[in-house]
């Protein structure tokens, strides 16, 4: 031990730091919305163009809402994830808001992906995710029976979020 | 077939750079000369791999072959060819193969312009630097591969992030890696000379001009990188303290130490210890800008998407090459000699208290950059560390280093005396003050910090001017290396002047405008003459026309753009500015105000920004500064490893 151990002491303390940082989440900002109710929209389907979708008809349901677009490269990562956890019957009901998109786009996308939704809802001009804050694509939205926001994960659902934050709470939501 | 290829010559290249790194090293420790002589091959080798997957990967960008992933997610075929090729490096894979490729092109460098180093020094040096490159490229084979496929693969790619597709990104990454990794020279031969126990002047004498190549480098490629968010985000700000500049920053910082404390172990034979710990800090803070901008531990306008993996993976590299190069230098240190005495009042002193201001300026920006973790880790909520932190912690510090410039290279090795050093600067206090004082009445009301900027700038420039007419009086020519000091602190002293007067006498203005529409700004008449809507090859634009003039006297005009790249991004501020010498006028379109685009009311940022190119002309000036003082012939000279430094050469 002498004085020029020091650069290494504090390395190591640097890269104990950096490990910790790792784990942590910069962009999980929390969010205002969690605790609040899921703000109301009435907007067409992406399927069927003539029928609406609104928040109002999921009341007394523990669901999902699942934010995602044909242009967007990480929602091909997440979406097996989902097609495959609703494949299991593990899942509440997803409501997909196609965001940003092209209609055809967007149902092109789900006939070569496949489509876990309930329904899509169709926000193409992203006034939906101006009021849900929605910053990035994709980002899923746990809502509660009451219709108020319990979760929200920014950025793809993994398998390991699914099975610590989103399926715990599910469960415990759906008491 | 050809992204297969790619990958297995990018796979084959881990294999030459793990040959490389481990042959040559324990060659030289055993004596085994045909494993040192392995070391140049090896290095050819992995170069000419790792350019032929480069290569690859840009011809699959040329053909936009969606197919691999790596390209349908930077690249669609409305690119233009030239974003379209530099869309290579858009993203976090291929980035990191561009990084790869630079470190093997120093190596290559580095074996062929080695040949009058002993033997064992280029295996060692190599070998290092094979071992690096090792680790690197297990990081993008393993965790980075550029070239997975995707299938089926979709008919269009995505695009470009909007916000890259300017000149700046295809100049800017490509400079500040060739600094970045160009610091893994310096800290090559630093472990080289640790591992041999021979820390002597001719081991500085050759880091130095690979020092100064990779802090040129850094040096252009950080100022590309101001004047393109000076350019593009359309605020009309230049430096932003974002955690990635900062990452950029803080290598920049501890390089310009190492270039002056390398100077003193060539030309007195001290600091030598400080000057490996510099070399290795140097290389490692490059590591960690990689690790910080890579892993997602910090959030930045440099949004880049991440991975937990490549995190871990990085980490533990950085671990491993930082760690075990302190420890080799805990090991060997103490056993290093002192080199010459000085006195107190000596060249070696102001260059230490230089580098140590250095050293505490770069603690203070890793602390501010890594602040939000520290009280993230700790639980302690969430924040922001903005730039009020970094300007009340940075201009401190940076001022006793600009008094410093002048009164360094005027001070005498070894041993001078006050009364001298002033007798020598007095004419240079009378300008500083003269310039601190009158200049100020001058531009438009005198203020304390426009003072104290003007009067440092003064005396360094004034300080250059005498010193270098003393120096012509003597007999001898200067050599390359003196005249590139001199250029680089006098592009400081411009850079300071810059910054004093476009953060003090700037004036915007935020203003609704309509056809006819006139606004003044810094005693220039911008007048809106509307807007119309034009088509890009891949965006559609909403071009303003702004006409200046001064004094009734029509100056020309500018063209601020809108452009909307489409669905799912956000539209893009181009900005419009005329440059001149002494001022920029910044025009930038904010949103329209009305329905009718073409005819209503528009939001117009306008800027009135003196002095502000000399921003970038100081460091450009800063630059060459550098480009002369590596390029000096005595680097180039066969000189044995005993023979004294040549007289007559300063720092």
């Amino acid at each position: 031990m002498n004085r020029f151990t020091w650069p290494l002491i504090i390395f190591v303390a640097l890269v104990g730091l950096l490990a910790v940082g790792l784990n942590l989440n910069p962009r999980e900002v929390p969010s205002p919305l969690i605790g609040k109710p899921a703000p109301d929209f009435k907007v067409a389907q992406l399927k069927n163009p003539e029928a609406t979708f609104s928040p109002q008809e999921m009341r007394g349901k523990v669901w999902l809402l699942n934010v995602w677009a044909s242009w967007c490269v990480s929602c091909r990562e997440e979406h097996p994830v989902i097609v495959e956890y609703a494949r299991k019957g593990l899942l509440p009901p997803v409501v997909g808001l196609d965001y940003k998109d092209k209609r055809e786009d967007g149902l092109a996308w789900l006939s070569r992906f496949g489509d876990p939704y309930l329904l899509s809802a169709f926000d193409a001009d992203g006034r939906v995710g101006i009021d849900y804050g929605v910053y990035g694509v994709p980002e899923t939205y746990l809502i509660d029976k009451a219709g108020v926001i319990r979760f929200k994960q920014i950025g793809p659902i993994t398998p390991e979020v699914m099975e610590k934050k989103i399926l715990p709470l599910v469960k415990e939501l759906d008491k | 077939m050809i992204p297969e290829l790619g990958h297995f010559a990018l796979l084959l290249s881990l294999f030459v750079a793990l040959v490389m790194g481990i042959l040559p090293l324990a060659g030289a420790q055993l004596c085994q000369h045909r494993w040192m002589a392995l070391a140049r091959p090896a290095t050819t080798a992995a170069f000419l791999l790792i350019a032929f997957s480069f290569g690859c990967l840009t011809w699959a960008f040329y053909v936009s072959d969606f197919s691999v992933l790596y390209v349908a997610s930077n690249s669609n075929t409305q690119l233009p060819t030239m974003y379209r090729l530099s869309a290579v490096w858009g993203g976090h894979e291929g980035s990191l193969l561009l990084w790869v490729l630079m470190l093997a092109g120093w190596s290559l460098a580095v074996a062929v312009f080695s040949r009058q180093l002993p033997e064992a020094m280029v295996a060692r040096v190599l070998g290092v630097l094979g071992l690096v490159l090792a680790g690197l490229l297990a990081f993008v084979v393993f965790t980075s591969n550029p070239f997975d496929r995707i299938l089926p693969p979709p008919a269009e790619g995505r695009s470009l992030n909007p916000l890259l597709q300017d000149p700046g990104l295809v100049y800017h990454p490509p400079m500040l890696y060739m600094g970045y990794v160009g610091f893994s020279v310096a800290f090559a031969f630093a472990i080289a000379a640790l591992i041999a126990g021979q820390l002597d002047a001719a081991w500085a004498r050759w880091s130095r001009p690979w020092t100064t190549a990779a802090w040129i480098f850094l040096t252009l490629g950080i100022t590309l990188g101001s004047w393109w968010s000076y350019n593009e985000l359309g605020w009309g700000g230049w430096w932003f303290w974002d955690p990635v500049e900062n990452a950029s920053f803080m290598p920049w910082l501890v390089g310009t130490a190492l270039i002056h404390s390398l100077a003193v172990t060539e030309k007195r034979g001290s600091f030598k210890n400080w000057t490996v710990l510099l070399a290795i800090a140097a290389f490692s803070l490059s590591l960690l800008g990689t690790f910080l901008v890579r892993s997602g531990v910090l959030t930045s306008v440099h949004a880049f998407a991440t991975d937990p993996r490549r995190g871990i993976f990085i980490l533990i590299l950085l671990a491993i090459v930082v760690g075990s190069s302190l420890m080799l230098f805990a090991a060997r240190a103490p056993k290093v000699s002192l080199g010459g005495a000085f006195a107190l009042v000596s060249r070696e002193t102001f260059l230490l208290v230089n580098n140590v201001l250095l050293l505490v300026t770069c603690g203070a920006v890793l602390l501010g950059t890594l602040y939000p973790l520290i009280v993230d880790a700790f639980g302690l909520g969430k924040i922001s560390v903005g730039p009020p932190y970094f300007n009340a912690v940075f201009v401190p510090i940076m001022l006793p280093v600009l008094a410093l410039v002048a009164i360094g290279p005027v001070a005498r090795w070894k041993h001078d005396d006050l009364k001298t050093i002033l007798g020598r600067l007095w004419p240079a206090a009378i300008v500083a003050a003269a310039a601190g004082i009158a200049l100020p009445w001058l531009a438009g009301g005198w203020n304390g910090a426009v003072g104290l900027g003007l009067a440092l700038a003064g005396w360094i420039g004034a300080a250059l001017v005498s010193q270098t007419a003393d120096r012509l009086k003597k007999p001898g020519a200067p050599t390359a290396s003196w005249w590139g000091m001199q250029l680089a602190h006098f592009g400081l002293a411009a850079f300071v002047v810059g910054v004093t007067l476009v953060s003090n006498y700037q004036e915007e203005r935020d203003v609704r405008m309509e056809p006819g529409d006139t606004v003044m700004v810094g005693g220039y008449t911008f007048k809106f003459l509307g807007v119309r809507e034009a088509d890009g090859p891949n965006y559609r634009a909403s071009v303003g026309s702004v006409e200046l003039s001064r004094d009734g006297k029509t100056l020309g005009t500018l063209y601020p753009e809108k452009r909307d790249y489409g669905l799912g991004s956000m539209p893009m501020t181009e900005a419009a500015i005329d440059v001149g010498f002494t001022r920029d006028l910044y025009v930038s379109l904010g949103e329209p105000l009305t329905a009718d685009r073409e005819n209503g009311a528009w939001a117009v940022r306008v800027y009135f920004k003196p002095f502000v190119v000399w921003i970038w002309g100081g460091c450009l000036l800063m630059a060459l500064g550098g480009l002369l003082a590596a390029a000096d012939r005595r680097y180039r000279l066969r000189v044995k490893r005993t023979l004294p430094a040549p007289a007559g050469a300063t720092a």
